[in-house]
């Protein structure tokens, strides 16, 4: 059973086509990692699936529910979109924790405030949330005292408190300092390997290899390629993933 | 026309009854204009083309006519509409009209000076507009826009000395009263200026108080 169902998905900023037909499927416990060039389309694919950003055509389902557009083309209410975002968690690049509240109440907030769920349950589940992402430390401290990497961690924190079916991840790791990725990666691997249905857009190599299990490569506003990781990265079929990865990895290849 | 310490003296009651009324229309019409500024900003902001459009007209007259003109249409224009107003009652609407109208257009900026990614977070957490703008947004804007929102109060304030006009007894009203069967203009004026300072005052302080205590930390 596929908790991501996206069906020949447009979208265009203006007469710029960013995504051209998009299919994609996730199914469930699945990690799929999604990379490509910048401009590829990839963090916009991810944006569509919320219904953060509209789209032209195209059938997407994500936990169940149709987003964006009905089975029959209408268009779906925004308020129905409000209710179907709760069972759908994102983390943004840019983390965008609430400032002025504590990293607790961060995670607390969308629970007990759209949720209307009990204040004491809700701060412990909150808290132990905060202690899975290696935070418990920190429920006091405002965003601003907090580095790039535990603001991430909080706000995969604060997503997880809404229990979502699937967790989308768009670039989380690109605003970090580099000695800071490596504690959101492992939180992440941690949630891949409980089984979080979870679509990773990423430009961490490393990570697609060792925590996806199937890796898809977008170009130009359509899925290139898309396989088991070792196949995707590792002998690629098609010569725009080539060319790409070749890109990505010779950096690293020189150095090692 | 010396300065007569036992004329300022004499004059302090009279006025201070002047400053009661002052106040009284100050705190109305600030209450007014925060309430209305609140309104309009979030009209501004909604995204609905004819909420913004009203809101947008609205602020465009009122920053655009002299309050005292305002005043004025409202205190001799409107009785001629069928619509008469007692003269306070005139005298506070234009005040929080005006004021409103400024109000709203700083909280306007101060909600779209707030990342747009607060807004997705909160969204993308199940929260509706409203509930996003209550929770998350308008906190923050709130805070960041308390300096120019103080200035408008402090300005309103000050305006108020218009009133004297449509024969509302204010401060400044009972200073002229004086300073005619006194034939003395720097005693009771002193007096005046003094007053209005002493308003402003706990104005500015209770501003900075707000913006200390809802510093984000």
């Amino acid at each position: 059973m596929s908790v991501i169902a996206v069906r020949n998905l447009h979208k265009s900023y203006g007469a710029t086509p960013v995504l051209r037909g998009v299919d994609l499927t996730v199914a469930k416990g699945e990690t799929v990692c999604v990379i490509g060039p910048s401009g590829s389309g990839k963090s916009t694919l991810l944006q569509c699936l919320n219904g953060l950003e509209p789209f032209e055509s195209g059938e997407v389902i994500v936990a169940g529910q149709h987003i964006g557009w009905g089975s029959g083309g209408a268009r779906i209410p925004e308020r129905q979109m409000t209710l179907a975002r709760r069972r759908i968690g994102i983390v943004f690049q840019q983390f965008n924790l609430f400032p002025h509240m504590t990293a607790l109440a961060n995670v607390m907030e969308a629970p007990v405030q759209v949720l209307k769920r009990p204040r004491a349950v809700v701060e412990a589940e909150a808290r132990a949330l905060l202690a899975r992402v290696g935070l418990a430390h920190k429920a006091g401290a405002y965003p601003a005292d907090l580095s790039g990497g535990q603001q991430q961690r909080v706000a995969i924190a604060r997503a997880l408190a809404m229990q979502p079916e699937v967790m989308l991840f768009d670039e989380v790791t690109s605003a970090l300092d580099p000695e800071l990725v490596g504690e959101v990666l492992a939180v992440m691997r941690g949630l891949a390997a409980e089984g979080m249905t979870m679509l990773v857009v990423t430009h961490e190599m490393g990570f697609a290899r060792e925590a996806a299990d199937r890796v898809i490569f977008m170009d130009g506003g359509l899925v290139v390629e898309q396989g088991p990781p070792a196949e995707v990265l590792g002998r690629p079929r098609e010569a725009r993933t080539r060319e790409f990865l070749g890109r990505v990895l010779r950096p690293e290849s020189i150095e090692a | 026309m010396d300065f007569e310490w036992s004329l300022f003296v004499e004059s302090l009651p009279a006025l201070a009854r002047g400053a009661a009324t002052t106040a009284e229309l100050a705190f109305v019409s600030i209450c007014g204009g925060l309430v209305l500024g609140l309104m309009g900003g979030l009209a501004r902001v909604s995204g609905i083309v004819a909420l913004n459009a009203f809101a947008l007209a609205c602020v465009t007259l009122l920053r655009g006519v002299p309050l005292l003109v305002t005043m004025l249409f409202f205190y001799y224009g409107l009785p001629s509409l069928g619509l008469l107003l007692e003269a306070k009652t005139v005298a506070i609407l234009a005040l929080s009209l005006t004021n409103g109208a400024y109000v709203t257009e700083i909280v306007r900026a101060g909600i779209q000076s707030i990342d747009r990614g607060q807004m997705r977070a909160a969204r993308s957490l199940g929260m509706g507009w409203a509930l996003a703008m209550r929770r998350i947004v308008l906190p923050q804007a709130l805070r960041r826009v308390l300096p120019p929102i103080g200035n408008e109060a402090i300005t309103l304030l000050k305006n108020t000395a218009l009133v004297s006009v449509i024969a509302i007894p204010d401060l400044l009203r009972a200073g002229t009263d004086i300073m005619t069967w006194q034939a003395n203009t720097f005693s009771p004026f002193a007096g005046v200026a003094l007053m209005y300072l002493m308003m402003t005052l706990p104005l500015v302080w209770l501003v900075a108080r707000l913006e200390s205590r809802w510093r984000v930390a």
